[in-house]
């Protein structure tokens, strides 16, 4: 019961609190206008090199904006108890740090699966694309699935800032990596070989090739395999982020080095 | 005159240092324009190889716009945090002159950006960089880049009542990517977005800097980029003229 509380409670108050300065003067630029003018920007620069069509762009670039919510509030679960003196006091206590920990991502999904749902609506309007009305559900379930492994690689990163104090360089660094690799804006077959194997193991890689499919009418069941596979390579990179953070605590009782980051 | 001259080179030159030491100001103004850029070079190698020199010189202005605007919207609240606003209106010096060398350093560092892209194209994609008049590139790279700066500071003013004033400016980052030209020609754009061009600076720095490296005649459009960086100077003076004055009415300057 503690455990489902920390998990939802917990969550809720610790997303309220580190994005306490989510006002709407940083929300609505970063979570509203800037997915669309990624878009408008790629549909043109897609345009002027003459390779895929509206569609290809608009929908990579809507999931692949998943990426802002996901990985940079993810980050700052640990980051922004830093700044707010509160990381010692977290790692303290008796909780158990799986719902500590999960319970502060399910927000995050939540918002990330928001924001490119709106950036897919909004910049398909604008551009002009048209989708079947049967591919709506599975592409939205696409979303969430491709929200909840960018999740996952968000819990990797938010380790990382036990050890280094500058987490925005290194979410924006995530962020270019996946907009690169993940076939968002580039086909991987495109891609050099290296490249596109690196992608099988990145999260969005196979969200967006699976939205983009239904999208051209393919049924659900022949996408079910990427969506899987999606769902597979979220949870391995949560489970690599929670083991790092559980090594990274243990290591910074031992060398008293929690806040010297 | 020779005062004031002090002021903005030790200003630029001072900024340049501080931002030098910010990973966030210099390492990943190189690395996220580069991430853009890379996706741009493997779009045209794909569709339009003919255009990656194009490409290529797009890409690397980019970099220096994406140098200031974030950095620049936020640099009135940087000072508020630092506690450095207050001390910095008070004294005798024009405030103008004490903010846009900041900007313009912010510019400037977007140089390592730009030479990056330049040879990261030539490295990794063979974009070979070929100038015809070097002289006028020369002087079209720094013309645009204060021309930025100078855009740089009158987002600085414009965002001062704003606490999230950085928001706003990263905003505004692949607006002008988009709509300058950088990596879309302007005749592929709606009508109605280019007389917005127009009146953006980065869009003639672009061309002059295109123009200087392709043989054509950059001079008119230089000479538009830095009309532009002064009209956005001089607006940018009587704003802070005015925010100050009214700051000082309202005691709000500290916005707390």
């Amino acid at each position: 019961m503690s455990s489902l509380r920390i998990f939802f409670v917990g969550g809720l108050l610790s997303f309220r609190a580190l994005f306490g300065w989510l006002s709407p003067w940083i929300l609505i630029p970063t979570y509203v206008i800037a997915p669309i003018f990624q878009i408008l920007l790629f549909v043109y620069i897609g345009r002027a090199s003459q390779t895929q069509s509206d569609e290809f762009y608009v929908i990579g670039n809507a999931l692949q904006y998943a990426a802002i919510p996901c990985i940079f509030a993810m980050t700052n679960t640990i980051a922004g108890e830093r700044s707010q003196n509160t990381l010692g006091a977290v790692l303290a206590t008796p909780a158990k740090r799986i719902p500590l920990f999960l319970g502060r991502s399910m927000p995050v999904i939540v918002n990330g699966f928001f924001v490119a749902c709106f950036a897919l609506v909004v910049g398909g309007l604008i551009v002009g694309i048209s989708v079947p009305g049967r591919s709506v559900p599975g592409i939205t379930l696409a979303i969430l699935v491709a929200a909840f492994a960018c999740t996952g690689l968000g819990l990797t990163t938010a380790a990382v800032g036990l050890l280094a104090r500058d987490t925005a360089t290194l979410s924006n660094i995530v962020f270019g990596i996946l907009l690169i690799f993940t076939g968002a804006n580039v086909a991987l077959s495109d891609l050099p070989g290296w490249m596109s194997t690196i992608a099988q193991g990145l999260p969005l890689t196979h969200g967006i090739e699976a939205a983009r499919k239904l999208a051209d009418g393919w049924s659900f069941s022949n996408v079910a395999g990427l969506l899987a596979a999606e769902a597979l390579i979220g949870v391995v990179w949560g489970v690599i982020g929670y083991t790092t953070i559980r090594g990274l605590e243990w290591l910074s009782r031992i060398h008293a080095t929690l806040e010297r980051a | 005159m020779k005062r004031n001259a002090r002021l903005l080179g030790m200003g630029w030159l001072f900024h340049i240092k501080m931002l030098n030491r910010s990973s966030f100001n210099s390492v990943l103004v190189v690395l996220y324009p580069l991430f853009f850029a890379t996706v741009a070079f493997f779009m045209y190698r794909a569709g339009n190889p003919d255009a990656l020199f194009y490409a290529s010189l797009g890409a690397s202005v980019m970099g220096i716009w994406g140098a200031t605007t974030t950095a620049a919207a936020g640099a009135m609240q940087r000072e508020r945090w630092h506690g450095t606003l207050e001390l910095l209106v008070a004294a005798p010096a024009p405030f103008a002159l004490v903010l846009l060398p900041v900007t313009i350093a912010m510019s400037t560092i977007g140089l390592y950006s730009m030479t990056t892209t330049l040879l990261w194209g030539r490295v990794l994609f063979g974009i070979r960089v070929h100038i015809e008049h070097w002289l006028l590139f020369c002087l079209s790279v720094p013309a645009t880049v204060i021309a930025i700066g100078m855009l740089g500071f009158l987002l600085a003013v414009s965002f001062v009542r704003y606490r999230t004033a950085w928001a706003l400016g990263n905003l505004v980052e692949y607006p002008v990517w988009l709509i300058c030209g950088f990596l879309v020609p302007l005749s592929l754009l709606p009508d109605w977005v280019r007389p917005i061009s127009w009146v953006l600076a980065p869009t003639w720095g672009m061309q002059a800097i295109r123009e200087s490296a392709q043989g054509g005649t950059p001079l008119p459009d230089l000479l538009v980029c830095l009309g532009l960086g002064a009209v956005y100077t001089t607006i940018g003076v009587l704003v802070v003229d005015h925010m100050l004055r009214a700051a000082r009415a309202r005691a709000v300057l500290s916005l707390t």
